[in-house]
């Protein structure tokens, strides 16, 4: 430091670093604290599951077909739950997954800007409103709808919550999907237009394949939303542990059964709150593991182009 | 297409040709028909709710409270309770959620706890909301002895829509231009005073936008909400933020249960309640954002 320098300077320099070095330390609190609510999710299910697997077994929780915590007579098997989520979602997948590639490649590569700017936002609305409204649009119009075409369906039925989440899962799989075909280079459109092929030949046989990686993962994340979707189903497919593969009948998916266990009275301690905590074990891991497949699929198998 | 023959210019066109020609028409058909499939969906879905709601919209919907009696019940409570759910929610998320984009986007060294970080908020966006209401039935409700108030809704909430909040602030923050910061600290300023004068203020927008879309995501909740134990027949409006409560997204669910048509109409009114709740926010985010694009 040279003479010129006087104490007073260096003081206000060092206050100066000391500040924003707790505004560093700060900032890195809040995003820090981001990684806290995961190791909390995964505290807070797996103390009660470990409760839950010290009464029932693992292999009765795996492989029994009734599931039926509040009767007398207990039963612990999962597999009517998980039955009924996958089911629903892949109903919903029927549904959401051709028509959200096809709206991808028409907003992509076929719609204008201007038509692109207004459909955008009308398809996100889709994903906005909230469930509660789905479950009332499935119970009070679909299900109705289905019973004028199939009689036998029942007034809870697996099929209006398929169609409803089908519904709101598209805009997931739409925009993804929109950003991976419209991050294929133009070049090689052009290419394939320089050898004579129609717009529907580069399309389906040029760009849609080039994007596939963003697709399938835009398919597994719109799955495994379908798969955690909780108040339509829980409001259209109704609150029957049914092992079936029939969409006509009622079913109890695992988010519902959360809401219908949560809604009783169940005190801590009591082994149907436990049972909350390891059906909601079973739907994280669910998800989870399709949300890291979805991203191990993007990263692994994505093309790159430059 | 080995077959394909070359067609001279101005000749007619081969059968072949006209087939290609035709269906790439029907597929552009049947995109465009796709995307509407979306559009009409939701429009029959606001049509159906408007048909079977607008009879039962009035004044006294607003001003009564839940009731056994369809003909006298309405969404006070419901109202009040989701409006100081959201703004509690707002208050505890947004500082922490801007802060952590603020660290992650200005501040943090490229390495491994930043690439956990980031992974980790990724997947926190993916997790079911219902999952986050077990969190707060074992965190909040009984661990830290909050019970089924507000508060542990709004606590709740806010670990839901934060991911959401942090990712579009981020976005926001990464569209600053680069020369902005280079200039500032070419004029000497330090870290602090470079993201608070300048990246800030013209992240702001695209912060506030993010920021009302995620919570118009919670206002919409019901899940998680049920799990913390807000409950679908509250006779009166909250006073604090210990106080029980309900949410016009639950008090919604709790008329659609029941079997009576009367219940049915006063839940379609309560909806068309709730749509104009989350079209106020959004007008407003629009509104906040025009602003603040006109002053800078």
């Amino acid at each position: 430091m040279s003479s010129t320098v006087g104490p007073g300077v260096l003081a206000a320099k060092r206050s100066r670093r000391l500040k924003e070095g707790a505004i560093a330390s700060v900032l890195f609190a809040c995003a820090a604290a981001s990684t806290l609510v995961t190791v909390g999710v995964v505290a807070a299910l797996l103390g009660e599951t470990i409760g839950f697997f010290r009464e029932v077994s693992l292999v009765e929780f795996l492989t029994s077909t009734r599931w039926e915590p509040m009767f007398r007579d207990r039963h612990f098997g999962v597999l009517p739950l998980l039955s009924g989520s996958f089911l629903i979602a892949a109903g919903a997948g029927v549904i959401a997954l051709p028509l959200g590639l096809l709206t991808a490649i028409f907003l992509s590569e076929y719609a204008g800007p201007r038509l692109r700017r207004t459909l955008k936002p009308v398809l996100e609305v889709l994903a906005g409103v909230p469930t509660v409204i789905y479950g009332y649009f499935a119970l009070t119009f679909i299900t109705p709808l289905l019973r004028v075409f199939l009689p036998e369906t029942e007034i809870f039925n697996a099929a209006a919550a398929s169609i409803v989440v089908g519904v709101m899962i598209i805009p997931t799989v739409s925009s993804l999907s929109e950003d991976a075909l419209r991050a294929v280079p133009d070049s090689l459109r052009e290419g394939a237009y320089g050898l004579g092929a129609t717009k529907l030949e580069v399309s389906t046989r040029v760009v849609v394949p080039a994007a596939l990686s963003g697709i399938i993962a835009s398919f597994i994340l719109g799955l495994s939303r379908a798969v955690g979707e909780t108040m339509a189903v829980t409001i259209a497919a109704g609150n029957l542990p049914n092992l079936t593969l029939n969409p006509l009948e009622s079913m109890q998916t695992m988010t519902a059964y959360i809401v219908q266990a949560s809604l009783g009275d169940t005190p801590q301690g009591t082994i149907v709150y436990r049972t909350l905590f390891a059906v909601g074990m079973t739907l994280f891991l669910a998800t989870l593991a399709m949300n890291i497949l979805s991203q191990w699929v993007l990263a692994k198998f994505r093309e790159e182009y430059r | 297409m080995s077959e394909r023959t070359p067609v001279p210019i101005g000749t007619a066109e081969s059968a072949f040709d006209r087939r290609r020609r035709l269906f790439g028409v029907m597929f552009a058909w049947l995109c465009g028909a796709a995307t509407l499939v979306g559009v009409a969906a939701l429009v029959v879905l606001l049509v159906d709710v408007l048909i079977d709601g607008l009879p039962r919209l009035d004044v006294q919907l607003l001003t009564s409270f839940a009731s056994r009696f369809p003909e006298r019940a309405g969404v006070r409570a419901a109202l009040a309770g989701s409006i100081w759910l959201l703004v509690l929610t707002a208050v505890i998320s947004f500082p922490v959620s801007v802060a952590a984009a603020i660290y992650l986007e200005e501040y943090a060294p490229k390495g491994w706890i930043t690439k956990v970080i980031q992974t980790n908020i990724a997947n926190l966006a993916g997790v079911p909301s219902i999952v986050y209401g077990i969190l707060g039935l074992a965190l909040f409700v009984r661990a830290m002895g909050l019970d089924r108030s507000i508060l542990s809704g709004a606590l709740t909430l806010s670990l839901l829509v934060m991911p959401v909040i942090i990712m579009a602030s981020q976005e926001a923050i990464r569209a600053v231009p680069p020369t902005i910061r280079e200039a500032a600290y070419g004029l000497g300023a330090t870290r602090w005073q470079v993201v608070s004068y300048q990246v800030l203020p013209m992240a702001f927008p695209g912060i506030l936008t993010g920021t009302i879309l995620a919570l118009s995501r919670a206002v919409g909740e019901t899940a998680p909400l049920i799990l913390v134990g807000a409950v679908g027949f509250v006779a009166f409006t909250p006073r604090g933020i210990m106080d029980q409560f309900t949410v016009l997204p639950l008090q919604i669910y709790s008329w659609i249960s029941r079997p009576q048509d009367e219940f049915r109409e006063l839940a379609a009114a309560g909806i068309i309640v709730l749509l104009l709740l989350l079209l106020t926010m959004n007008a407003a985010a629009i509104i906040l954002r025009n602003r603040a694009l006109a002053r800078r």
